[in-house]
């Protein structure tokens, strides 16, 4: 500890707010969980239609979106709200800059999840793909995520790190982002306490929500998992990031190029050929940051890949750049409108989803969980290290059975769908390529079941780790500066 | 495709946003070291207990392995919670 730093030094006693971030971290394993199991259930029906009884809270159309709502915003969203929370104040030594204002960020996340998860099966929706949820739910949901951005701006803003570590960056970007598409894209004119019509209509209601469809991607789905990365990777690793330098190229390329990509997702409708192809060539170019990213955290492992043998968590972590490189790969070449001719529409689109899901985030969720839980609860490390191995085997294996099952499914789909005869007419009817894509259903859902069953080990593991440990709040060190 | 005059202002005024952050971010001396932050990240300790020796297949794993740290793998019982660690 130095003497003499100009800054005022840290409240002795003070610690971190890692309550919050404990809270945010188990139900990202809860809601993991149940949203998974959505999801298996409904790539059963996919399989079987008549598996469940016919009564409309259980069919297909509705547990869809309560699917995707619970990965990506209750799964997804609280292990960003635990990682950019742990990650801010540690990096700018610093407390949260309101407790109160934190913990209702997590009771109001968890309302959001709640009443999503109760309306979805009633059938209450706006349609909007990723943007179901009603006006109430939605004007909820901005209560929260102003929270949240004064919450993580405050903290930085009071930080007694003067340099802003490239993490924060990343999931600053993500929150700002995600209030704007959210507000923008939600406009609507309410009907009734439980329906409302959106504000835009036909093609510029397509535009505005692809607009916000693959931003939701871009930043809720990509810039705060690579926050998650430029922190959990180099500490699980103990290596500095592979370059600095290009982190901080990695950071303002994305943010500037990703705005436009949206259009890719309606190639070939009413939408302007223009637009499209815009939205084709910004898709592109959005390839070269995402793999100087991708390879910058590989990278960090330079010299001591010997890790990656022994250490399962940083087998999660660096396994998910390796689905974030190929769903970076694969995401822009499916905009290349020859390509997407024959992809879109076909299940080659849930293959991709799947890839950057449960390979990218997923992946990067849950090793980011097992690094974080022990330290919350004052344990050395998980209860069982075999366990995280064991999930991470059955998880990869499942991740693999669904993509080349929805890669073949898909490409054959398209193949049938485009197929002609010599005199003009269709060879193949809908209901042949549903039948030949049968079998696939099967294969995708072994692999959901195996992505389900890891999470469930990693929900064992948690408990025993958890259970009879005692929580700990870690001290926020006195400043001490590099500078000083 | 009236929704452009929403969008594409919105565009704009979003990179002048992000151009402010930048001029912010270079004017704050936030790009002076672009080395330093990375070791720095490192140098945080956040481990509330010792850390169980650095899993290794190398020469110094019996000098280096303290007693009470074994190897994660070696160990399916609940690892002793040793009492925490202030400042």
């Amino acid at each position: 500890m130095q003497a003499g730093m100009q800054e005022a030094a840290g409240n002795p006693g003070e610690t971190y707010n890692y309550r919050v971030v404990r809270q945010f971290a188990i139900m990202t394993v809860v809601w993991g969980v149940v949203g998974m199991l959505v999801g298996v259930i409904i790539a059963a029906q996919l399989a079987w239609p008549e598996l469940l009884p016919s009564v409309p809270w259980l069919s297909y159309g509705r547990l869809r979106p309560l699917h995707t709502n619970a990965v990506i915003f209750a799964f997804g969203g609280c292990a960003l709200f635990a990682t950019s929370y742990y990650v801010v104040q540690r990096t700018c030594h610093v407390r949260l800059v309101s407790d109160r204002l934190a913990g209702f960020t997590f009771w109001g996340w968890q309302a959001v999840i709640v009443l999503a998860a109760v309306t979805l099966p009633l059938g209450m929706t706006q349609g909007k793909e990723y943007a179901e949820l009603e006006w109430p739910i939605d004007l909820l949901i901005a209560v929260v995520w102003v929270s949240y951005a004064i919450v993580f701006f405050g903290t930085i803003m009071k930080r007694r790190i003067p340099h802003i570590y490239v993490a924060n960056w990343f999931f600053g970007a993500f929150i700002l982002t995600v209030a704007i598409l959210h507000i923008v894209n939600s406009a609507f004119s309410p009907a009734s306490f439980t329906k409302s019509y959106s504000a835009y209509a036909g093609v510029q209601d397509a535009m505005i929500q692809w607009w916000y469809g693959h931003n939701a991607v871009g930043f809720f789905l990509t810039a705060g998992f690579l926050g998650m990365m430029y922190y959990f990777i180099p500490k699980q690793a103990e290596r500095p990031v592979y370059s600095y330098r290009l982190s901080v190229v990695h950071f303002w390329a994305l943010i500037f190029t990703y705005m436009w990509a949206g259009p890719h997702h309606l190639h070939y409708t009413a939408l302007p050929d223009w637009a499209q192809s815009l939205g084709m060539v910004f898709s592109l170019i959005l390839l070269a940051p995402s793999w100087g990213g991708m390879i910058n955290g590989i990278m960090t492992l330079a010299g001591a890949w010997h890790k990656l043998r022994t250490d399962p968590i940083l087998k999660f972590l660096v396994t998910s750049l390796s689905f974030y490189g190929m769903s970076t790969f694969e995401g822009p070449m499916m905009s290349i409108k020859t390509v997407n001719a024959l992809s879109h529409y076909t299940d080659w689109t849930i293959g991709h989803v799947h890839s950057g899901a449960l390979g990218w985030v997923g992946m990067i969720s849950i090793g980011s969980m097992y690094y974080l839980i022990p330290r919350l609860f004052g344990r050395t490390g998980m209860y069982s290290v075999r366990a995280i191995t064991l999930h991470f085997w059955v998880a990869t294996i499942g991740i693999v059975l669904y993509i080349t099952s929805m890669w073949i499914a898909g490409v054959m789909q398209g193949l049938m769908w485009r197929a002609v005869n010599a005199d003009g007419t269709l060879t193949y009817t809908f209901v042949e390529s549903v039948k030949a894509s049968w079998p696939y259903y099967v294969v995708r859902l072994a692999g959901g079941v195996l992505y389900l069953g890891g999470m469930l080990i990693m929900c064992w593991n948690v408990w025993k780790t958890v259970v009879g440990s005692r929580p700990v709040d870690a001290p926020v060190p006195a400043p001490t500066m590099a500078h000083a | 495709m009236d929704i452009l005059y929403l969008l594409v202002p919105l565009s704009v005024v979003l990179a002048i946003a992000i151009g402010v952050a930048f001029w912010w971010a270079v004017r704050n001396d936030q790009f002076e070291d672009l080395e330093g932050p990375a070791h720095r990240l490192l140098l945080d300790d956040d481990d509330r207990v010792p850390r169980p020796a650095p899993e290794s297949s190398h020469a110094f794993h019996a000098s280096t392995a303290s007693p009470a740290s074994r190897a994660p793998e070696a160990q399916s019982a609940p690892p002793p919670a040793p009492p925490p660690h202030r400042g």
